[in-house]
Parts: structure tokens; C-alpha cells; sequence
């Protein structure tokens, strides 16, 4: 048989070897292009190794910034997921009207109208706490979506039974809808922590010392584009790569489970 | 056991499914509910059990009228067996987790007891070495016994099975109306949809026919069987019976 270009199957028939000699010879060709096209500007790392703490305190701060917010977003997303299946039609109206309007900003109109608009307002000058809440808000939009997706996927079967052994609504929830809903959602939220990481990028904008501020810093006072932005991508690789991997390894567990 | 129905009604949108129904049934152990799909067969279990409420008409089960409000009728269905077709187990419990969820959340049971309670009616149904697997790790059989199971271990009243078989194949469906005819001799009243037409003959005292939006024939089984009355029940016997 004629072997095409494209795959015919919904699995990958490549040869273990195949890969693992396709992986080396990339690996070593694109290394080779990048040192051929940037190693001269990869000179001036004692200057920017100087400012090591300025960069670690940044990234510090980037990892704390993102467990605040996932924590406060994932809250932020539970009610307003209950809140859209709430029989008091204002609640229901109010939280979908956020979603929607959340979903529909970019997350940098989002930053720059909640620090210089709203929170200037109303007198609230701690940069950092109103960098989480926005942060916190955003995602948490997406995350009331993921949960009410969640929610929607559990069969009518199961409300069904859960009724005809006499469980309130309440009991419902707790013992039969939110145990399914949580292993439904876990790789979409762990997914959205991943983005949360690199969303909290943007609030370099309103001077809250995060890791691509302080990159930004390094940069202005060094002059070295490359040694200050090269590591900050590697950075965000670090935190991003393990949370996707955890991510595919707990679909594939909901896979084999249902 | 006594049913009975008065101009019992129930519509889902533009569709009359239960018209004005005048009936009234009494029966030792088991009455079938048999008929078309789509006749009114499901929609009346789901009315006896207190899982939907008519839209006009009242229900009386053994002289008691069904309560109208949805806290009273939460407690006549948790004393009330429960079966449907499928996908009753809870799906991220154990099968004694399963059994033992209604014990102690409905009816108060300490775990210890419920345990215990749960273990039994499993043992008694040969599902004890079973009890530790989660639904997906069942047989379709397994899993519709070990929903019997759950119906019957919080002493219901009696027990309502809507088609409890029809997702199964022929042998998984003959161990589930092995259990069905077990939980028979123990006593439990038992309303059963079925399209297990031979079941239905032997097992059922009474069989009800269900359909264009009532009761169109309602005789002991055996008669029922030999002699339907009605042209529209010989004509669905006939049809049913042919292959």
C-alpha cells in the first residue's frame, strides 16, 4: 500500500524509532538556526545575571499572583455557575450578564478600565490586590463557563435518580452533581490556570512588579533585549509545561473512567 | 396493594399523554403496565412515583392521595422503589455506595448500619463480591440489580420498575426478571413497564394496557392474554407476538 502524506487514522502510526530520530534531528536543526541567527546578541549575560533577584522576586511574584487569583476565580466561578441555574430570574440575569460582558473584553481593556477607572474611583491604590480581583474576574468568567458546562453534561438520568431516592435539591448537588462535575472539569481548569499564568503578564501594565515587569526593567537598564526576554520566556515555560502535561494526563483518566 | 386514578391528566407541551383517566386497580404482587411506546405506560410510573405531578386529577395509593407539594412528595418517593431503564447508578460511587447513599442521607442511618443493611440486600441479589466495583466496571445486568438493590434496601412501600430490562440482552435481561421474581415472593408490591410480554403472563396477577391517553383494558394475566376484549390490545398482541 502507498504510504500519503496525510495520516488516514485517527492514530498516529509512526515508529517508536522514527519519532525518537525525528525529534533529535529537529531538535539539533532548529538549536543550530537560532545560535547561527542570535548568538551575537547573546553576549551580555553578567550585566543581566546582576539583576538575577530583581527577576526572581518577579517571578515569585508572578506564581503568587496566579495561586491568589485561580483560588478567588475558582470561587468566583462556582457561584456565578450556580448563580446562572438560580430560579430568582436578577441573580440568574446578573451573573450571565457578566459572563457574557467579561468574555466579550480583552483582558488588557479589562486591567487598564479596572485599575485607572474603576478602582482609582473608589480610592483603592493597592496595585497588586486590584491586579488579583481583576485577574480573579476574568478568569473567573471562564470559569463559571467551564462549570456550567460541567454541570449541563451530567446526564438527566442522574437528576432523575437522585430525585426518586428522595435527596433534596441541595443533597443533589453535594452527593450526585458536584463529585461528576468536578472530575469533568478538572483538565479544563487546569487549563485555565495554565492561561491564568500567562494572562498575569499583562498587568505589567499597571506597574505590579510581576515576572515580565521585571524582565521589562532588566531590559531598560541593560540594554539586553535577548538576556532579559530569553529567560522570561523560559520562565513561563517552566510554570505553563508541567500544569498542560497534568492537564492531558487528567483527560486521558476521565477518558478511561466514563 | 390499591390504585386509583381520578381524571388523572398529563400534557407535555401541545401533547395530551394521560386524558382525563378514570381507573382503579388492586392487585396481590405485581401489575403490569404494558402498551405502545409513547402510550402513557412511563408517564404514569413517573406520576406514581411523585417524580412529575399531574397537570389535573388526583392519584390515590392504597386510599392515600399523593401529596401536591414537592417537599411531601420528595418523602413519598423515598418510600418509594425507584427503577428506570438505565443510568440509575451514580457513576463516581461504589455499588455499596450506591446502596448506602439513600440510608444515610435520606433516611438518617448511621454508616455503620447502612453498611450493614447495604451488604445485605447485596449479598441476598449475589452482588456482595461486587460491592467495592464502580458502575462502569458492572454488567448492564449487574448494574440494573444493583439498582434493585438500592430501591428495596430503605424498605420501601412498594417498588415502580419502568422497563427495567429493555437495555439489556436476552440473558442479562432474564437475570434481572430472576430478581424481579424473587423480590415477587418476598411480598414487596411491584408496578412494572415492561415489553416482556412472557414475563408479563407469568409473573404479573394484573395487566393494565396503556394507550391513546388511557386505560383501555386492565384484566388478570392470564385473561388478559387469552382473551383481550378490546380490538386494539388483540391487534398490539398479535403484532408483538408474531416473531
Amino acid at each position: 500500500m502507498q504510504a500519503g502524506f496525510f495520516i488516514d487514522r485517527p492514530t498516529n502510526p509512526a515508529r517508536p524509532a522514527a519519532k525518537v530520530f525525528t525529534i533529535i534531528i529537529l531538535l539539533l536543526a532548529y538549536s543550530g538556526l537560532c545560535w547561527l541567527a542570535f548568538s551575537h546578541s547573546l553576549k551580555n549575560w553578567e550585566q543581566v545575571w546582576g539583576y538575577r533577584v530583581t527577576f526572581l522576586n518577579g517571578w515569585a511574584a508572578t506564581i503568587g499572583i496566579s495561586a491568589a487569583a485561580l483560588l478567588l476565580s475558582t470561587a468566583i466561578g462556582a457561584l456565578t455557575a450556580l448563580a446562572r441555574r438560580s430560579a430568582f430570574l436578577p441573580l440568574r440575569y446578573t451573573a450571565a450578564a457578566y459572563v457574557e460582558t467579561v468574555r466579550g473584553l480583552p483582558l488588557l481593556v479589562l486591567v487598564l478600565f479596572g485599575f485607572y477607572g474603576i478602582a482609582n474611583a473608589v480610592g483603592w491604590n493597592d496595585r497588586l490586590s486590584v491586579g488579583i480581583v481583576i485577574l480573579s474576574l476574568f478568569s473567573g468568567a471562564y470559569i463559571a463557563e467551564i462549570i456550567r458546562a460541567g454541570i449541563e453534561s451530567v446526564g438527566r438520568s442522574q437528576w432523575d435518580s437522585a430525585r426518586a431516592i428522595g435527596l433534596t435539591p441541595v443533597q443533589t448537588y453535594r452527593f450526585v452533581i458536584f463529585p461528576q462535575v468536578l472530575r469533568q472539569i478538572l483538565p479544563p481548569v487546569a487549563g485555565q490556570f495554565s492561561s491564568l499564568i500567562k494572562d498575569s503578564s499583562l498587568l505589567y501594565i499597571i506597574g505590579i512588579p510581576e515576572l515580565t515587569f521585571a524582565a521589562n526593567q532588566i531590559n531598560s537598564a541593560t540594554y539586553s533585549t535577548f538576556e532579559s526576554f530569553v529567560p522570561l520566556g523560559i520562565c513561563y515555560l517552566v510554570l505553563t509545561l508541567p500544569v498542560s502535561l497534568w492537564t492531558k494526563y487528567l483527560e486521558s483518566k476521565v477518558r478511561y473512567e466514563t | 396493594m390499591k390504585i386509583l386514578l381520578r381524571s388523572l391528566t398529563k400534557s407535555f407541551g401541545p401533547q395530551t399523554v394521560l386524558d382525563s383517566v378514570n381507573f382503579e386497580a388492586e392487585f396481590a404482587h405485581t401489575l403490569a403496565l404494558i402498551g405502545p411506546s409513547g402510550g402513557g405506560k412511563s408517564t404514569l410510573l413517573r406520576l406514581l412515583a411523585g417524580l412529575d405531578a399531574p397537570d389535573s386529577g388526583e392519584i390515590l395509593v392504597n386510599g392515600e392521595p399523593l401529596p401536591q407539594d414537592e417537599e411531601r412528595l420528595r418523602i413519598h418517593r423515598s418510600h418509594t422503589g425507584i427503577v428506570f431503564q438505565a443510568y440509575n447508578l451514580f457513576p463516581h460511587l461504589s455499588a455499596l455506595g450506591n446502596v448506602m447513599l439513600p440510608l444515610t442521607e435520606v433516611h438518617g442511618i448511621d454508616a455503620a448500619t447502612a453498611r450493614d443493611r447495604a451488604m445485605d440486600v447485596l449479598k441476598r441479589f449475589h452482588l456482595a463480591d461486587h460491592a467495592a466495583k464502580q458502575p462502569a466496571q458492572l454488567s448492564g445486568g449487574q448494574r440494573q440489580r444493583v439498582a434493585i438493590a438500592r430501591a428495596l434496601a430503605v424498605d420501601p412501600a412498594f417498588l415502580l420498575l419502568d422497563e427495567p430490562t429493555s437495555a439489556l440482552d436476552p440473558e442479562m435481561t432474564a437475570e434481572v426478571l430472576d430478581v424481579i421474581v424473587e423480590l415477587r415472593e418476598s411480598g414487596k408490591p411491584i408496578i412494572l413497564v415492561t415489553h416482556e410480554m412472557g414475563f408479563a403472563r407469568r409473573s404479573a396477577d394484573r395487566v393494565a394496557f396503556i394507550a391513546e391517553g388511557g386505560v383501555l383494558e386492565y384484566a388478570a394475566a392470564g385473561e388478559f392474554f387469552e382473551n383481550p376484549r378490546q380490538p386494539a390490545v388483540k391487534q398490539f398482541l398479535e403484532r408483538i407476538l408474531k416473531y
